[in-house]
């Protein structure tokens, strides 16, 4: 090599960064395109109603006053079934993580049933606790626990060791170390979890409305398809979209306010 | 500064005769081996109350292990270690470690991971605040109380281990190489402050290092393992009161000379052992 010149940057590339602004400009580019398509004819309104045709089908139904019925009715099972599901896998989860006589046999019962779609249990769910609310929450519950008990179990097994060494150094009580050591390092795990178990259960929330109920955003969705009230249809998947973006920003804020040590 | 040190490690007690510790610390016939492996190999040494001993030899010669078996953390494949003498009665836990990587909680506060040690022993608030408060001063950590560890430096976070540690008053007081995650500036300015404060408090203490200048700055004996299967190969003993010694002594410089001529060809050695033992 010969010559002189200025060194040039070579380490420009594979850092990518997080730009809210192009996000939504995204989402804003995407409607348009879609709300032109339609306009313009290029896109049948009975194949695709246009972001517009979708608003209005919102606007009517929430002036109508079902949408909040329909909403609510939602929002309940989730509440009952996600927290339900959420209690249980954290116990259990727990269990997992610290019992040595707990562990392998729970394990083994977790990895047999979790790969089994909850969605195809839930006839068997309806036969079980009634065509009425218990077999949604059931469904729910028994979607959301599987992912619970695994998060929080792997979050209990990747707690520093040392940190545990250290607590029983200083003599503290096994109490003590469980509820200031163990599950303040599981935390993280466990929040990370919730991400996954409130998609699941929306899901799963979709299925349970659509195979037994009158009520409730899938029970809508349902009710639109059949009778190709496809603005209708797709109102619901917007409130269903709308439902987890809310869900998970919400998850966002509480991970930022008990993290903020990190 | 140092006037101001002075008037505040003696809050150790209430009375300071009463700092020295009065508990020693018996090692009969410890022999350790995790699997197939011999780690200590008949380990017998007598640490007299409110002695410094500095355990000294190669990487993998089995010295942190047997720290551990010394407080309890390690229940040791042969032998024994006992206790004897009464712990002062305001002590919280007897046998307290410092460790190499601090095992600070980093959800907690620097008051936080010092008052996770008092909560199960002082239920009164006031008196906790006040054992808290009084550990910060005498570390110099009074204006980062509310800071949470990944905000300090190595060397503020050690400082939290070392106060810490003596916040319960132990009876003795082990630490494993608590220097060595440091950079070489900090550790030397710590060290320093170890001294100070390990020459007041006289507690009995089993510092474990592969640093022969921290051996020789802090202890009363240098206890030098072979490597492995770790055995007592020599005890130095160090004549001179630890907070007379100053950085770069001429005797222990040559002490440090003669110490490393000694070790030398087992830590080369050492070096090139494949390490089953992790």
């Amino acid at each position: 090599m010969r010559g002189e010149g200025q060194v040039p940057f070579r380490a420009a590339s594979f850092s990518p960064r997080h730009r809210p602004w192009s996000g939504a400009a995204t989402l804003a580019v995407f409607l348009l395109a879609w709300q032109i398509g339609s306009s313009i004819g290029a896109i049948p309104d009975l194949f695709l109603p246009s972001p517009f045709a979708v608003a209005r089908a919102l606007w009517r139904h929430a002036l109508s006053g079902d949408l909040w019925t329909n909403l609510l009715a939602s929002l309940l099972r989730l509440a009952v079934g996600w927290t339900l599901g959420t209690v249980i896998g954290i116990s259990v989860g727990i269990a997992v993580g610290m019992f040595t006589l707990l562990r392998s046999p729970a394990l083994a019962l977790v990895s047999a049933l979790f790969p089994i779609p909850k969605i195809a249990l839930v006839p068997l769910f309806i036969i079980w606790f009634g065509i009425g609310e218990g077999s949604k929450y059931a469904t729910l519950a028994i979607g959301v626990f599987f992912p619970t008990v695994i998060s929080t179990y792997s979050g209990l097994d990747n707690v520093q060791r040392n940190l545990v060494t250290m607590g029983q150094s200083f003599n503290l009580s096994d109490w003590s170390i469980v509820r200031k050591i163990m599950l303040p390092g599981a935390l993280p795990s466990v929040l990370a979890g919730f991400r996954i178990t409130i998609s699941v259960a929306i899901i799963l929330l979709v299925a349970a409305e659509m195979i037994g109920a009158d009520s409730g955003i899938g029970a809508f969705i349902l009710a639109a398809g059949n009778l190709y009230r496809t603005d209708d249809l797709i109102a619901g998947v917007v409130i269903l979209s709308l439902l987890g973006l809310t869900l998970s920003a919400l998850l966002t804020r509480i991970e930022q306010a008990a993290f903020a040590w990190r | 500064m140092a006037d101001e040190r002075t008037a505040l490690a003696t809050p150790l007690a209430s009375d300071p005769g009463s700092t020295a510790s009065s508990t020693r610390l018996k090692l009969e016939h410890v022999s350790h081996h995790f699997g197939t492996n011999s780690v200590l190999d008949d380990i017998t040494l007598d640490i007299a109350p409110g002695e410094v001993v500095a355990l000294v030899g190669p990487s993998g010669c089995g010295k942190s292990t047997l720290l551990n078996i010394l407080g309890g953390l390690i229940r040791p494949s042969k032998g024994r270690v006992l206790m004897q003498g009464e712990a002062r009665p305001d002590c919280l836990n007897p046998l307290t470690y410092v460790f190499q990587d601090f095992a600070l909680l980093p959800w907690r506060t620097v008051e936080g991971n010092i008052s996770l040690v008092l909560e199960d022993k002082i239920h009164d608030d006031i008196a906790r605040c006040e054992r808290i408060g009084e550990m910060l001063r005498l570390i110099g950590l009074q204006d980062f109380a509310n800071a949470y560890p990944k905000q300090l430096s190595g060397g503020m976070r050690q400082r939290v281990g070392i106060a810490r540690a003596l916040a319960v008053r132990p009876a003795c007081l082990f630490m494993d190489e608590p220097l060595s995650a440091l950079d070489a500036q900090t550790r030397t300015l710590l060290l320093e402050e170890l001294a100070t404060l390990i020459a007041r408090a006289a507690i009995t203490t089993v510092y474990v290092t592969h640093n022969l200048n921290e051996a020789l700055r802090l202890a009363h004996r240098i206890v030098l393992l072979s490597r492995r299967p770790g055995r007592i190969k020599t005890i130095i003993p160090i004549e001179s009161s630890i907070d007379k010694r100053r950085e770069g002594d001429a005797n222990l410089v040559s002490a440090e000379k003669r110490l490393w001529s000694m070790i030398r060809d087992e830590a080369s050695a050492a070096d090139k052992e494949l390490d089953d033992a992790r």
